[in-house]
C-alpha cells in the first residue's frame, strides 16, 4: 500500500464502518438510510390507499390512519427528501470540486447518525401505536397539551429537532466545502451547478430551519413545563405557530426541489451533449428562488381570515416564484435543442419525466397561490395532488434520474438499462393515475386527512383509479430495488466515466478511492473533462503522512494553505448516542436537558481533544503562516 | 502523467488565521444559526406584543438592576476576549492562557448575576405567553453563554496541558469570535426584555 | 353532487369558479407550448442557433411575466369583489367544536335568535355573513358549491359570506384536520324561498312540541332522566345543556351526527344506544336503556320539528 493509500485506509471491520471519516462511506449509508425511510414512507401510503378505495372502508380505524398520514407526512419530509439530497451532495461535492473531502468530516458523520437515531425513534414510536396523528404540520391546538394525550407530539417535535440539527450541520459541511476546497483554477463561474444548487440550498436551510426549531421548542414547553404561547386564553396564539412553522415550511419545498434542479443541470447537458445554456442566468435563478421562497409562506394560511392586501402580497410572491422556475426549464429546453443529437438512457427519462409532471405541478401551484382559488383548494385533494406533482415530479423523478446516473459512480456497475425503463414507465404511469384524480376529488369537495367518505359523496370511483396508481408505484419501486440489488453484484465493471460527461467527479475511477484524486487537478474551464486537455496541471507536495487537502480562496479558488483533517474517530458516534438519549430523555422530563448534557460535554471534548501522537505528526510538518506566505505569493503569481 | 505541469503546494502554510480557515466557517455558520434563532423569537416577541393590550399583561416589568449589570459585564468580557484573539494570532501562549483565564472569571461573574437576573424578572414562564417568551429569551442567551463557557474553559485547559499546535491557536481566534456573538446577542435580548415593556410598553 | 366547486349555486362561487377556468385554460396552453418545444428539441436532428436559443428564451420569459401578471391581477379584481362586505346581511354565528357546528342566528332581540345545530337554513338570494370561531381546535368551514373555505381558530373571530341563487340542499365538509372525526364533520347549508325561510324561522323560534301519545310522553321523561339534559338543550322543557348541539327541532334535520347518519328513526335509536359505534371517538357517551325506553325516547325526538 502507497502512503497516501495507508493514511485514508479506515480500519477493518465494525471499528472502522463506526469510525470512518471517509464522506463517500457515510454518503452512502446515508443515502440507503434514506432510502429505507422512503420505503417505509411509502407502504404507510399503501396502506392508507387501500382504506380510501372503498367508501365507508373499515380496513383501518381514525386512530391508525390518522398515525398514517401523519408519519407518511413527517418521514417523507423530514427523513427522506431533505436528507437524501443532503447525502448525495455530501457523496458529490468534494468530487465535483476536486478536494479529497468534506471540510468537517467528523462533524459530517454525527450528522448522519443522528439522523439515523432521529428516525428510529419515529418509527419505533409509530410501531408501538403512540406515533404522531396530528399531521405533518401538527397544527395546534390539536397537537397541544389540551387535545393530544400522551407523548405523540413530543415525538414528533423531537424527531424535527434530530434532523434539523442533522441537517444544519449538511449544511455547513457543504457551504464551506464548496466555498474553500475547491480545485485551484475552480472558480465560482466554474462551480458545477449542482455545487451551486447545494450551496444555495444549504444557506436556505441556516436561515428557515431555526425557524421551525423555536416554534416545536415552544410545544415542547407548552406541553411539558406549561409555558402558554399558543393558548389563546392567556395571551398566546395558535396561528403564531403557523407562522413559525411555515417561515420555514415554505423553504423547506424548495430546500427538497433546488437540489433536484442542480442534478437537472449536471444530467442533462450530459445527454445533449453541450454544456447548459445560459449558466449565469441559471445562477442567479437559483439564488432568486432562494430568496423568493421566503416570501411565500403566509400562502399556507390565505384562509385563516388575514386582512387582505397583506394577503395580496402573498399571491404577487407565490405568482412571482415562477418566473425563475421558468426560466430554468426554458434554459434547459435550449439546452437539448442546441445540442448534439440526444443521447437517450435512464437518466434522461426521469429528467424528461420532470418536465412533464413537475410542470402541471408548478401550474396548480399558481392556481393555489391566487388567494380567491386558494379558498377553494386548500385543504383539499387538489393540494394533495399538487403537492406530490411537485414534490415527486420536481424531486424524487430527478432524484432517480441521479441514481441511475451516478450509480456507477457509487458503485462501480452500471443499473440495467432495460430494468430502468421498467422502473422508469411503471413509476411515471402509476404516478399519474395515483394522483391527477385527487385534482378532480379535491374540486368535488373531498377534504384532505380523512380516513374515510361516504357512499353517497361520489368520491368512490376515483379513489380506487388513484389507489390502483399507487399499487403500480410501489410496483415500479421493487423494480428499482431488484435493479440495485442484481447490478451492485454485476461482475463487469463500468468505465470511470461511462456517459462520457464533463464534471470532476468522472475525472477517478469508479468508485472512487478513499482519497479522491490521487493528485488534486487543476481547471481552467467550466467543463473540465471535454477540454482537449485534461487536467491542465496537478498539485503536488501535499504531505501524506496525514489527512491533508488543499484550501483554496473562494472567489478564484487560488491556492491559499493546506488543511489537515481529521482522521477516523469513534466519538461523533458516541456523541449522537448521547445527544439522542438526551434528546429522548427530554420527551419525558426537562431535567433530561440537565443530566443529559453531562454526556454530551464528555463525548464533545473526547471528539475534539488533541491526540498526541497525532499532534507530533501535525508539528513535524507544520508550516506557520508567517514562514508560508512567501510561497503563497510565489504559486499565485505562478498561476495567473 | 509525468509530462503534466505541476503546482507544488508543499511549503504552504497548514493552517491560517480568519476566514481563511475553515473553521472560520463553521464557527459563522453556527452565528448565522443561532443568530436567526434569536431573531425569530425576538420577532415572537414583538407578535405575541402586537395581539396583547397591555404589556406585560398583569406583571411589572422585569427590574433593570441585574439585567444592566450583566450588560455591563458582558461588554467589558469583550477586553480579554479581544485580547485572547490577539494573542492567537501572535501565538503567544502566555497571553493566551491570561486573557482566557480572564475571560472565565468574568464568565463566572456573569453567570451568577444571571441566575439573580431570573430571579427579578417579575414573571414566571407558565403565567402568561409574556412570561413564556421572556424566559425564552433569556433562556436562549443563558444556554449560548453555558456551552460557551463550557468550550473555552475546555480550550482553556487545552492550552495549559498540551497537547499543542499551531491549529489550537485558530481555534482560540474562533473561540473568540464566538464569544462575541454572545455579547453582541445580548444587546438586542436585553433592550427586547428590559427596555422594551419599560419605555415602550 | 351538490358540493363541487365547479357546480356553483350561487354568485360567490361562480365568480370563483369562473376564475378557475380562466386559469385552466392559460395553465393547459403553457403547458402543451412549453412540452411542445421540450419534444420538439428532443427529436429535433440538427443543432438549433445558439443565440436564437438564448432569444428564445429571453422571450419565453418576457411572455411567461405577462401571464404571471395577468393571473395575479384578475386574482386581485376578483378577491376584491368576493371579499366586498355584504349590504344588510343576515348574520349567523358558527362555532366549531369537536366534531359538530353550533349555530345561531344573530337577532338584536335575544328572544328571536335561533339555536340549532349541523344544518344551517338560508333565504336565497340574500347574503349571509357567517361570524366564526372555535371552541377547542381549529376546524374549516367549507360548502364548495356556495363559497370557498374559511378557518374557524380558538381565539379568533372569522368572516365568511354565502349566497345562494337557487333553493336546494349544498353540502360541506370540515377542511382542517380536527381530530379523530374530523372525516365525520360534515354541513348542510339549506337554501329556502324567502317566504318558506320565514316560516322555517318562526318555526324554530317556537320551543319544543309537547308529545303527541303516552309513549312520547314516556320519551320525554327518559330523556329528562338520563345524561342527555347534561348536555342537550330543548327549548320549553328543563334540559338546558350546552356541550352537545341543540335538539329543539332536531326531528327537522336532514342528517345526524353533523353529517354522519341520515337522520331516521332507526338511525337516530342506533347512534343513541352507541354512538361509537357509529362514530367511534365522538365526545356523546353510549346511553344504556332498555329496548323499551329506547324506542319511546326516539319516538319523543322523532316528534321535535
Amino acid at each position: 500500500m502507497s502512503q497516501i493509500e495507508q493514511t485514508w485506509a479506515d480500519a477493518p471491520g465494525l471499528k472502522g464502518w463506526l469510525s470512518t471519516m471517509d464522506h463517500k462511506r457515510v454518503g452512502v449509508r446515508f443515502v440507503v438510510t434514506t432510502l429505507v425511510f422512503f420505503a417505509l414512507a411509502g407502504l404507510l401510503a399503501a396502506v392508507m390507499r387501500l382504506q380510501l378505495a372503498r367508501a365507508d372502508n373499515h380496513l383501518v380505524g381514525p386512530d391508525l390512519y390518522n398515525q398514517l398520514f401523519s408519519v407518511h407526512g413527517t418521514a417523507m419530509m423530514f427523513l427522506f427528501a431533505v436528507p437524501v439530497m443532503e447525502a448525495v451532495a455530501l457523496y458529490l461535492i468534494p468530487l465535483m470540486v476536486g478536494t479529497r473531502a468534506v471540510a468537517f468530516p467528523r462533524l459530517n458523520a454525527y450528522g448522519y447518525w443522528l439522523f439515523l437515531f432521529g428516525g428510529v425513534m419515529l418509527f419505533v414510536v409509530f410501531a408501538l401505536n403512540i406515533g404522531p396523528e396530528a399531521g405533518w404540520f401538527n397544527y395546534v391546538p390539536l397537537s397541544g397539551p389540551e387535545f393530544s394525550a400522551g407523548k405523540r407530539s413530543d415525538f414528533w417535535a423531537q424527531l424535527i429537532t434530530f434532523t434539523e440539527v442533522s441537517a444544519l450541520i449538511g449544511a455547513i459541511v457543504i457551504i464551506t466545502t464548496a466555498f474553500k476546497m475547491r480545485a485551484p483554477g475552480m472558480t465560482l463561474a466554474r462551480m458545477p451547478l449542482f455545487v451551486w444548487a447545494m450551496v444555495v440550498t444549504a444557506f436556505m436551510i441556516v436561515f428557515a430551519m431555526p425557524s421551525v426549531m423555536l416554534a416545536s421548542t415552544f410545544l415542547i414547553t407548552d406541553r411539558l413545563i406549561s409555558t402558554q404561547f399558543y393558548n389563546p386564553a392567556e395571551g398566546g396564539d395558535v396561528l403564531l405557530w403557523q407562522h413559525l412553522f411555515w417561515f420555514f415550511g415554505h423553504p423547506e419545498v424548495y430546500i427538497i426541489f433546488v437540489p433536484a434542479l442542480g442534478m437537472i443541470s449536471e444530467i442533462l447537458p450530459t445527454f445533449a451533449r453541450r454544456r447548459v445554456v445560459g449558466y449565469a442566468a441559471m445562477v442567479i435563478a437559483l439564488v432568486a428562488i432562494a430568496f423568493l421562497s421566503f416570501g411565500l409562506w403566509v400562502h399556507h394560511m390565505f384562509t385563516t381570515g388575514l386582512p387582505p392586501l397583506g394577503m395580496s402580497f402573498f399571491t404577487a410572491a407565490s405568482i412571482m416564484i415562477a418566473l425563475p422556475t421558468g426560466l430554468q426549464i426554458f434554459c434547459w429546453i435550449a439546452t437539448l435543442a442546441t445540442g448534439k443529437r440526444v443521447q437517450f438512457a435512464t437518466p434522461l427519462l426521469f429528467v424528461i419525466g420532470f418536465f412533464f409532471i413537475f410542470i402541471i405541478g408548478g401550474l396548480t401551484g399558481v392556481m393555489l397561490g391566487a388567494t380567491t382559488l386558494d379558498s377553494q383548494l386548500h385543504d383539499s385533494y387538489f393540494v394533495v395532488a399538487h403537492l406530490h406533482y411537485v414534490l415527486i415530479g420536481g424531486a424524487v423523478f430527478p432524484l432517480f434520474g441521479g441514481f441511475y446516473y451516478w450509480f456507477p459512480k457509487l458503485t462501480g456497475r452500471m443499473l440495467s438499462e432495460r430494468a430502468g425503463r421498467w422502473n422508469f414507465w411503471l413509476f411515471f404511469i402509476g404516478f399519474n393515475v395515483a394522483f391527477f384524480p385527487m385534482h378532480i376529488l379535491g374540486l368535488q369537495g373531498m377534504p384532505r386527512r380523512v380516513y374515510t367518505y361516504s357512499a353517497a359523496s361520489g368520491w368512490e370511483n376515483l379513489n380506487l383509479l388513484s389507489t390502483v396508481g399507487a399499487v403500480t408505484i410501489a410496483v415500479s419501486m421493487l423494480v428499482f430495488l431488484v435493479n440495485v440489488v442484481v447490478s451492485v453484484r454485476r461482475r463487469e465493471r463500468a468505465p470511470d466515466n461511462p456517459w462520457n460527461a464533463s464534471g470532476l467527479e468522472w475525472a477517478t475511477s469508479c468508485p472512487p478511492p478513499a482519497y479522491n484524486f490521487m493528485a488534486i487537478p487543476v481547471v481552467n474551464s467550466r467543463t473540465p473533462l471535454w477540454e482537449k486537455e485534461f487536467p491542465v496541471a496537478e498539485v503536488t507536495g501535499l504531505p501524506e503522512i496525514l489527512r491533508t487537502t488543499l484550501v483554496t480562496r473562494l472567489h478564484d479558488a487560488e491556492p491559499d494553505h493546506v488543511a489537515i483533517l481529521p482522521s477516523p474517530s469513534i466519538w461523533p458516534f458516541l456523541a449522537a448516542l448521547a445527544t439522542t438519549v438526551m434528546f429522548i430523555g427530554s420527551v419525558f422530563t426537562p431535567w433530561a436537558m440537565v443530566w443529559g448534557a453531562v454526556p454530551v460535554a464528555i463525548t464533545l471534548i473526547g471528539w475534539f481533544w488533541p491526540d498526541k501522537e497525532e499532534t507530533a505528526r501535525m508539528l513535524s510538518i507544520e508550516v506557520k503562516p508567517p514562514e508560508g506566505e512567501a510561497r503563497v505569493e510565489a504559486l499565485r503569481e505562478v498561476l495567473s | 502523467m509525468s509530462a503534466r505541469s505541476t503546482i507544488d503546494v508543499s511549503r504552504l502554510p497548514t493552517y491560517a488565521f480568519g476566514h481563511r480557515s475553515l473553521m472560520w466557517w463553521a464557527t459563522m455558520g453556527m452565528i448565522a444559526i443561532e443568530g436567526t434563532v434569536f431573531a425569530i423569537a425576538i420577532v415572537a416577541y414583538f407578535y405575541l406584543r402586537g395581539l396583547s393590550d397591555a404589556w406585560p399583561p398583569s406583571s411589572a416589568a422585569p427590574d433593570l438592576l441585574y439585567g444592566t449589570l450583566n450588560t455591563v459585564i458582558l461588554l467589558v468580557s469583550g477586553i480579554p476576549n479581544h485580547l485572547a484573539a490577539r494573542a492567537a494570532e501572535r501565538e503567544d501562549l502566555r497571553s493566551v492562557r491570561l486573557w482566557m483565564v480572564s475571560c472565565l472569571a468574568l464568565g463566572v461573574a456573569f453567570q451568577a448575576v444571571r441566575a439573580l437576573e431570573y430571579l427579578t424578572l417579575n414573571t414566571h414562564w407558565t403565567q402568561n405567553a409574556y412570561g413564556s417568551i421572556v424566559f425564552a429569551l433569556l433562556t436562549l442567551h443563558t444556554v449560548h453563554m453555558i456551552t460557551d463557557f463550557i468550550d473555552t474553559a475546555v480550550l482553556t485547559v487545552l492550552m495549559f496541558t498540551g497537547p499543542l499546535s499551531g491549529r489550537r491557536y485558530v481555534d482560540v481566534n474562533e473561540n473568540a469570535d464566538y464569544w462575541w456573538f454572545v455579547v453582541a446577542a445580548w444587546i438586542p435580548i436585553y433592550f427586547t426584555i428590559y427596555l422594551v415593556p419599560r419605555f415602550f410598553p | 353532487m351538490n358540493h363541487e366547486v365547479l357546480a356553483p349555486g350561487g354568485p360567490l362561487s361562480s365568480q370563483i369558479a369562473q376564475l378557475f377556468w380562466i386559469f385552466v385554460g392559460v395553465a393547459a396552453v403553457v403547458y402543451l407550448v412549453v412540452i411542445g418545444f421540450l419534444v420538439a428539441a428532443l427529436r429535433r436532428r440538427n443543432e438549433a442557433n445558439a443565440r436564437t436559443a438564448v432569444r428564445a428564451v429571453s422571450v419565453a420569459v418576457g411572455i411567461t411575466s405577462v401571464i404571471l401578471l395577468g393571473l395575479g391581477l384578475s386574482d386581485f379584481f376578483a378577491q376584491r369583489v368576493i371579499a366586498a362586505s355584504p349590504k344588510d346581511p343576515l348574520r349567523v354565528r358558527v362555532t366549531a367544536h369537536q366534531w359538530w357546528w353550533e349555530i345561531e342566528y344573530s337577532d338584536g332581540q335575544p328572544s328571536r335568535r335561533v339555536r340549532t345545530a349541523n344544518e344551517l337554513r338560508i333565504p336565497t338570494q340574500r347574503p349571509v355573513e357567517l361570524e366564526l370561531t372555535a371552541d377547542d381546535v381549529i376546524h374549516s368551514f367549507w360548502v364548495p358549491s356556495l363559497q370557498g373555505k374559511k378557518d374557524l381558530l380558538p381565539g379568533y373571530t372569522t368572516r365568511l359570506d354565502l349566497v345562494a341563487s337557487r333553493p336546494g340542499v349544498y353540502e360541506g365538509q370540515c377542511a382542517e384536520f380536527c381530530g379523530f372525526q374530523h372525516a365525520h364533520m360534515s354541513i348542510d347549508v339549506i337554501a329556502l324561498d324567502p317566504e318558506e325561510y320565514s316560516r322555517w324561522y318562526d318555526a324554530q323560534l317556537a320551543s319544543a312540541p309537547e308529545p303527541s301519545d303516552p309513549v312520547a310522553l314516556h320519551g320525554r321523561e327518559v330523556f329528562m332522566g338520563s345524561t342527555c339534559v347534561m348536555c342537550h338543550n330543548i327549548q320549553g322543557t328543563d334540559a338546558s345543556g350546552s356541550v352537545g348541539p341543540d335538539l329543539t327541532h332536531v326531528a327537522g334535520r336532514r342528517r345526524l351526527a353533523a353529517g354522519t347518519l341520515p337522520n331516521t328513526p332507526v338511525n337516530l335509536a342506533g347512534w343513541i344506544r352507541d354512538p361509537q359505534a357509529v362514530k367511534p371517538g365522538t365526545r356523546m357517551p353510549a346511553t344504556q336503556l332498555s329496548g323499551e325506553d329506547l324506542a319511546a325516547l326516539t319516538t319523543y325526538l322523532s316528534e321535535l320539528r
